[in-house]
C-alpha cells in the first residue's frame, strides 16, 4: 500500500510525475503553478527522481523543450497556469500534430486584463482546439492519480496525444488535503517505460518530424487521423480508469462521473471543484427533502463525451450547467459544447440554463448552489427559458 | 597536398534534389555541417530556407530532423540534448555513442522572434552546436528586413534602404560566455570546416556558429556569383572571420589588404540605390570597427 500525506495540488501533482517516472522536466515559473516547478527541481535534484529539470526562460520553450525531449524518446512533463498556458498556445498544437504524448498539468488561473492570480478555467478550455485531451480534477487526490492515468492514456497506442491535467489554482493549487501516495512498484507495474514506435528522433530510423507538407498533401488527413484517435480515447480513458481502479483501489468515471442520478428529473452539471460544493447540495436535496435532482461531474472536455451526456441527460427535464469560465458573446463553454452534444439528438433534449460563477476566483457557497437547484427545480416544466446565461454573482451594476 | 575532398568523408548525409533556389548556399552549407558532424546527429530546424531541405517531403538531409515552430529552435536543440542525456544514463541508449544534438535556423528566427530562447539555450548552457543560416533578411516570406539584414539595404519592407545597423548576433551569443563561437563564411570552406570540426569536440555545451549566407535571390546578384560575393565579404572587412574558444577571442582570417566596400556592394542589387555618402559612412564604420578590435 502507499503513504498517506497532507499536500496540496500542486505538490499531489508534481508527486504523480515523480511517480510517473517522467525523464524531462522543463518547467517554468508562473503563479499558482509555481510549487510545482519547485517541487520537480527539488525531485531531480536531490535524485528522488532520475531526470534532467530544464530551467527555460519561457513557457513557449517549456512546451517546445518538452516537445523536442519527447519527440527524441524521453516521458516528458510541464505545468502551467494562465498567461503562461496562452503564451505557449502555438506549440500546443504542435505536440498533437506531431502525436507526442505529453503530460502537461495546467493550475487554472483568470487570463489577463484585469491581471488576477486566482482560478478561471477560460485558460485551459481555451486550448479544447489545439488537439489535447483534457481532463479536470476536483482536488488534490485526483490531481495526482490523473498525472499517473494521463501518461497511460495518451501513450496508449491506440491514442497517442498530449494530456492536459486541470484544477483550478488556489483553491485546489494551493489548500492542503490528505492524499494517497500510491506505491512505485505499483504505479511501475501500471505504467511501463515510454518506448515510442510512431515518432523517434534516431539516427538509426532518420525521419522528419513536424514536417512541411505542401499545398495540402496530407495535411487533411492528419487532422483525420487526429479526431480518430480522440474518438478512441473515449474508451481508452474508461479503461484505463478501470485499470487504475482494480490497480489503487480510486476510480474516477473515466469521461465522466454521474451521481445519484436515479430517479432524477433535474441535474446540476459543472467540472473542477466545483463539483464538490454541488455535490453536497445535491446530496442533502435527495435525502432531507427528497428532491429529484443529480450530478454530472464532467471530467474531460476533450474528447467531449457527447454520446455518454446525450444518453444521461435524454430522460431529463432540466440541467443547471454551472461552470468558472465564459466564452464572451456565447456563454459558458460547456454550456454552448453541450448544445453541440444534444442537437445531434435522440429525443427530446432537457432545457439547459447556463450559471457563470466563481470568476477570478470568486467564492461560490452552498447557499448559491442551493438557490440554483430549487430554481431549476421549479422551472422545469417551463415551456421555455427565458434569459439562458445567467450570471447570478454580478453586483454592484444595473 | 591534402585538398579539401581528401578531408571530407565521402558518406553524403545531404541526399541530392534539394529544392532550394539556384545559387542558394544552403546546400553547401548543410553538406559541410553534415559531413562533419555525420549521421550520428539530430537536427531541430529553426524558421530558415533550410527549412525546405530538411523538413519537405522527400526530404533532403538523412539525419533525423524536426521543426517545431518559427522561434523555439534552441530549446528543440536543449530538450533532445536532455532527453539524449538521460537516456543514455538510463541505459535506453548507448552510453558510449556520441549522438550530435544540433540546430539550424535562420536569422529572423535566432536573432528577432527567437531571440529570448537563442539566450535562454546559451544561458544555460544547453548541449549542441546551434547554426545560423544568415542570409540578411526574412527570405522565406519573400525578403522582409530582419535585424540582421544590413545598413542601407533594400527589402521589400525598406524600400529606400534600412536606416538601422545589422545587429551582431555573434558577439550577443559571444556575451553569454559559452564555450564556442564562431563566423563562418562558404568562401573559406578550410576555415569553416576548422571551426565546426572543433565544435563538434568539445566538451558537452552551447557551441554558436554563425554562417553569412549570401542569397542571390534576396541580395539581387546572379546565382553563379555566391562564393565570389562571399568571399568580398571578408575581403572587404564586412564580415569578420573569428572564433571566440572559452572567452578568447582569434581572428581567424585576415585579409592582407582590406579591399574598399564598394567592391563588395557593387556585385549586389540591393545596394543598388546607395549614394556615395552612404558608401562612405559604410566604408568608415568598417574601418572603425576594424580598428576597435586593434587590427
Amino acid at each position: 500500500m502507499g503513504s498517506r500525506k497532507m499536500l496540496t495540488g500542486n505538490y499531489a501533482a508534481a508527486h504523480g510525475a515523480r511517480l510517473a517516472r517522467v525523464e524531462v522536466a522543463p518547467v517554468y515559473p508562473i503563479t499558482p503553478q509555481t510549487h510545482i516547478m519547485e517541487k520537480m527541481a527539488e525531485f531531480i535534484e536531490s535524485g528522488a527522481l532520475d531526470a534532467e529539470f530544464v530551467a527555460v526562460e519561457s513557457e513557449h520553450s517549456a512546451l517546445a523543450v518538452a516537445i523536442a525531449a519527447q519527440a527524441t524518446g524521453a516521458r516528458t512533463f510541464t505545468a502551467t497556469s494562465g498567461q503562461g498556458l496562452v503564451y505557449m498556445h502555438e506549440n500546443l498544437f504542435v505536440a498533437s500534430g506531431i502525436r507526442l504524448p505529453i503530460v502537461m498539468v495546467i493550475v487554472s488561473r483568470a487570463l489577463g486584463a484585469p491581471t488576477s492570480i486566482c482560478p478561471d478555467l477560460a485558460d485551459a478550455l481555451d486550448q479544447r482546439d489545439t488537439g489535447w485531451i483534457q481532463l479536470h480534477v476536483e482536488n488534490a487526490q485526483e490531481a495526482l492519480d490523473m498525472v499517473i492515468q494521463a501518461y497511460r492514456i495518451g501513450e496508449d497506442k491506440r491514442v497517442l496525444l498530449p494530456v492536459a491535467v486541470c484544477f483550478e489554482g488556489i483553491i485546489v493549487s494551493h489548500y492542503l488535503e490528505p492524499v494517497e501516495l500510491p506505491d512505485q512498484a505499483r504505479v511501475d507495474r501500471f505504467l511501463p517505460p515510454y518506448r515510442p514506435e510512431h515518432v523517434i528522433l534516431h539516427p538509426d530510423r532518420p525521419m522528419a518530424v513536424g514536417q512541411v507538407v505542401m499545398d495540402d498533401a496530407y495535411y487533411t488527413e492528419y487532422r483525420f487521423q487526429q479526431q480518430e484517435a480522440m474518438e478512441r480515447a473515449k474508451e481508452v480513458i474508461g479503461q484505463v480508469d478501470e485499470l487504475f481502479g482494480r490497480t489503487f483501489g480510486r476510480r474516477y468515471g473515466g469521461l465522466l462521473s454521474a451521481e445519484m442520478m436515479d430517479g432524477a428529473e433535474v441535474a446540476l452539471l459543472t467540472l473542477g471543484s466545483l463539483a464538490a460544493t454541488a455535490r453536497s447540495v445535491v446530496e442533502r436535496l435527495r435525502r432531507e427533502e427528497g428532491r429529484p435532482i443529480g450530478l454530472i461531474k464532467l471530467r474531460a472536455v476533450r474528447p467531449f463525451p457527447d454520446e455518454a451526456l446525450r444518453e444521461l441527460l435524454s430522460g431529463l427535464k432540466a440541467v443547471a450547467v454551472l461552470e468558472r469560465d465564459v466564452s464572451i458573446g456565447a456563454g459558458g463553454v460547456v454550456y454552448t459544447e453541450l448544445c453541440r452534444s444534444l442537437a445531434a439528438g435522440p429525443g427530446p433534449a432537457p432545457r439547459l440554463i447556463n450559471y457563470i460563477m466563481g470568476l477570478g476566483g470568486r467564492d461560490v457557497t452552498l447557499e448559491e448552489i442551493r438557490d440554483i437547484a430549487l430554481a431549476v427545480l421549479d422551472q422545469r416544466e417551463a415551456a421555455a427559458v427565458s434569459q439562458p446565461v445567467r450570471w447570478p454573482q454580478v453586483r454592484g451594476l444595473k | 597536398m591534402k585538398t579539401l575532398a581528401d578531408k571530407l568523408t565521402r558518406d553524403e548525409p545531404l541526399r541530392p534534389g534539394h529544392p532550394l533556389c539556384p545559387g542558394c548556399p544552403g546546400g553547401l552549407m548543410l553538406r559541410w555541417v553534415s559531413k562533419s558532424l555525420g549521421r550520428d546527429s539530430i537536427c531541430n530546424v529553426g524558421a530558415t530556407c533550410l527549412a525546405i531541405a530538411t523538413m519537405v517531403y522527400p526530404h533532403s538531409l538523412a539525419v533525423p530532423c524536426l521543426y517545431i515552430a518559427m522561434a523555439p529552435s534552441p530549446a528543440g536543440m536543449a530538450g533532445t540534448s536532455a532527453a539524449l542525456k538521460v537516456l543514455q544514463r538510463k541505459g535506453r541508449l548507448p552510453a558510449g555513442r556520441k549522438i550530435h544534438s544540433f540546430a539550424v535556423s535562420g536569422d529572423g528566427s535566432a536573432g528577432d522572434i527567437g531571440l529570448a530562447a537563442l539566450s535562454g539555450a546559451a544561458e544555460r548552457n544547453d548541449d549542441g552546436i546551434y547554426f545560423v543560416f544568415d542570409n540578411e533578411a526574412y527570405m522565406n516570406t519573400g525578403i522582409q528586413r530582419s535585424g540582421c539584414t544590413p545598413q542601407y539595404s533594400w527589402t521589400t519592407s525598406t524600400l529606400q534602404g534600412k536606416p538601422e545597423r545589422k545587429k551582431d548576433l555573434p558577439r550577443i551569443v559571444a556575451a553569454h560566455d559559452v564555450p564556442y563561437v564562431a563566423t563562418v563564411s562558404l568562401a573559406y570552406p578550410e576555415d569553416f570546416l576548422a571551426k565546426v570540426d572543433k565544435a563538434r569536440d568539445m566538451e558537452p555545451g552551447f557551441k554558436y556558429v554563425h554562417v553569412h549566407s549570401p542569397c542571390p535571390t534576396g541580395w539581387r546578384f546572379p546565382e553563379n556569383k555566391t562564393i565570389e560575393v562571399a568571399r568580398l565579404a571578408v575581403e572587404t572587412g564586412l564580415w569578420i572571420l573569428y572564433e571566440v574558444d572559452h572567452g578568447e577571442m582569434r581572428i581567424t582570417q585576415r585579409p592582407a589588404r582590406r579591399r574598399p566596400v564598394e567592391d563588395y556592394l557593387r556585385l549586389q542589387g540591393r545596394f543598388s540605390g546607395l549614394s556615395q555618402e552612404n558608401v562612405r559612412r559604410l566604408q568608415e564604420s568598417v574601418d572603425r570597427k576594424w580598428a576597435e578590435l586593434g587590427l
